[in-house]
């Protein structure tokens, strides 16, 4: 069991100006790449069946790897793997869409179905299924995650912490290979967040999956991580256990990341 | 009421729901590549589809000519094979409504479409659902506010086109006369208790569909 992953991403080559002077058809990556303009994206780390919290400021690039891969998003270049199954090989031209891509995704709103009930979203997630299958796990679901008498109600409805876990139970009823969550807890307000934190730990417990949790949160860095993988503009600057990380920062960035719990940052005034 | 402005009065409804069904149907498509897909020639798509919203509708109704008329592009085509031209029928009405109105349609639910979350279709893809099943499960529900207030924009214009009409149907008493092209010809020939009623009736009726629309529109999950 295991993830790797080899990604590069950039601006565009040639000048950007050029560019928008042919044809009237801009294409979709294109325009992405007009917004974050001269960001790059150059990382590879692997990880195996463990809780590893992708780490660093708004805008390092961490969300933009959880969407590669995904699949939400292409990279210029690189390698997706995941228990030794190709999902993209940018040499070998493979790109697999991200429909087939066994991965449960957390996205940072949580993007429940406002339209569907608890249960409409949590079933949305296992289509394919035979029947039956799919009602027994969708109460098996809705019981482990506390669920039961909501099933019901829309996300307008119910609470942040019971959102919360919708979205993760939806995200797990597929039996993914890995679960990617995007700072799903930054809504929430310090209690419930500790709650989420010991409800995501027994979900790996159970589940026994590797998890990638996206953060700028240095607690729930710390608290969660089996490793921590640093992200500092676009690049792994250091990866280790919480531990080592704390004692031992290799660079003055990383120090500052671990030991002081930044109120702001010059980086996450975008949220 | 005068059975020659019940009769207007229907063919007006007739023409109407019809025209309104290939409206939604072609509308929503049109409005969703539009909305969700990147390629050339997609401004030149999009200006050429609203083009019947600002251009006269006698101009309007002179391309249908070009297309449909018995010497037309098409229009040639279906002569020659049948005899028959679509010229002053009611069908001719129908595609004249059609032109008109579509552009409200497409314009509304393309606003709609847009507007759905990013966020929820990437959801349903990393759910393993197709581009398709996204569209129907997804992205057309929680733009539907959006695509009713289309299509009650897009019957209200066809209840009340005239120009386009007038060019490729005639007026043509007991076969094509809509409500407003009766009203012209009681107009024009001083019968105007008979224009009175139809006036008031179509004045109602668009005010009633401008207040759906706006009720929908506005609450556009």
């Amino acid at each position: 069991m295991g993830l790797y992953l080899r990604l590069k991403w950039g601006p565009p080559k040639g000048s950007q100006k050029n560019r928008r002077l042919f044809g009237m058809g801009v294409s979709k990556t294109f325009r992405g790449r007009e917004k974050i303009n001269s960001f790059t994206l150059d990382v590879e780390w692997h990880m195996d069946n463990e809780l590893v919290v992708l780490l660093g400021y708004s805008g390092a690039g961490k969300s933009m790897t959880l969407q590669m891969i995904a699949g939400l998003m292409e990279p210029d270049e690189g390698l997706v793997l995941s228990n030794g199954k190709i999902f993209f090989d940018s040499e070998k031209g493979i790109n697999i869409p991200p429909q087939k891509r066994p991965f449960g995704y957390v996205f940072q709103d949580l993007a429940l179905f406002p339209h569907m009930t608890v249960k409409e979203n949590i079933l949305y997630g296992a289509d394919g299924m035979d029947n039956r299958e799919r009602a027994k796990k969708a109460m098996e679901l809705i019981e482990r995650f506390h669920l039961k008498g909501l099933e019901d109600r829309l996300p307008s409805e119910i609470s942040g912490g019971q959102k919360q876990r919708v979205a993760i139970a939806r995200a797990l009823i597929r039996r993914p290979d890995v679960l990617l969550l995007d700072e799903p807890f930054s809504a929430l307000d310090n209690p419930l967040r500790v709650e989420m934190r010991a409800l995501l730990k027994e979900v790996r417990r159970e589940f026994s999956i590797p998890v990638v949790l996206v953060t700028h949160d240095i607690t729930e860095a710390l608290t969660m991580a089996d490793r921590l993988i640093i992200y500092s503009k676009g690049k792994v600057v250091q990866t280790g256990s919480p531990e080592e990380v704390f004692s031992n920062p290799k660079t003055e960035e990383v120090a500052l990341l671990v030991n002081t719990i930044p109120k702001c940052h010059p980086y996450c005034g975008r949220k | 009421m005068d059975s020659s402005v019940l009769f207007s009065l229907r063919l007006s409804l007739q023409v109407a729901t019809v025209a309104t069904i290939f409206v939604v149907i072609i509308g929503i498509f049109i409005a969703y590549i539009l909305a969700r897909k990147e390629f050339k020639g997609k401004e030149f798509l999009d200006i050429l589809f609203t083009l019947p919203l600002v251009l006269p509708p006698t101009v309007t109704g002179y391309y249908l000519i070009v297309l449909f008329g018995r010497n037309g592009f098409i229009g040639k085509l279906i002569y020659e094979w049948t005899g028959w031209s679509i010229m002053f029928t009611w069908y001719a009405a129908v595609i004249a409504s059609f032109v008109v109105s579509l552009p409200l349609m497409i314009k509304t639910a393309r606003a709609a479409i847009e507007s759905v979350d990013k966020n929820l279709i990437n959801a349903s893809y990393t759910l393993g659902h197709s581009e398709l099943r996204t569209a129907l499960k997804v992205i057309l529900p929680l733009a539907r506010r959006g695509i009713i207030a289309g299509a009650v924009l897009s019957f209200a214009r066809a209840m009340g086109e005239f120009g386009a009409t007038l060019m490729v149907a005639g007026n043509i008493p007991g076969k094509t006369n809509t409500m407003p092209l009766a009203i012209y010809t009681y107009a024009s020939s001083g019968e105007w208790e008979k224009a009175n009623g139809m006036v008031i009736l179509l004045t109602v009726m668009s005010g009633v569909f401008l207040y759906l629309a706006n009720r929908y529109s506005r609450r556009i999950v």
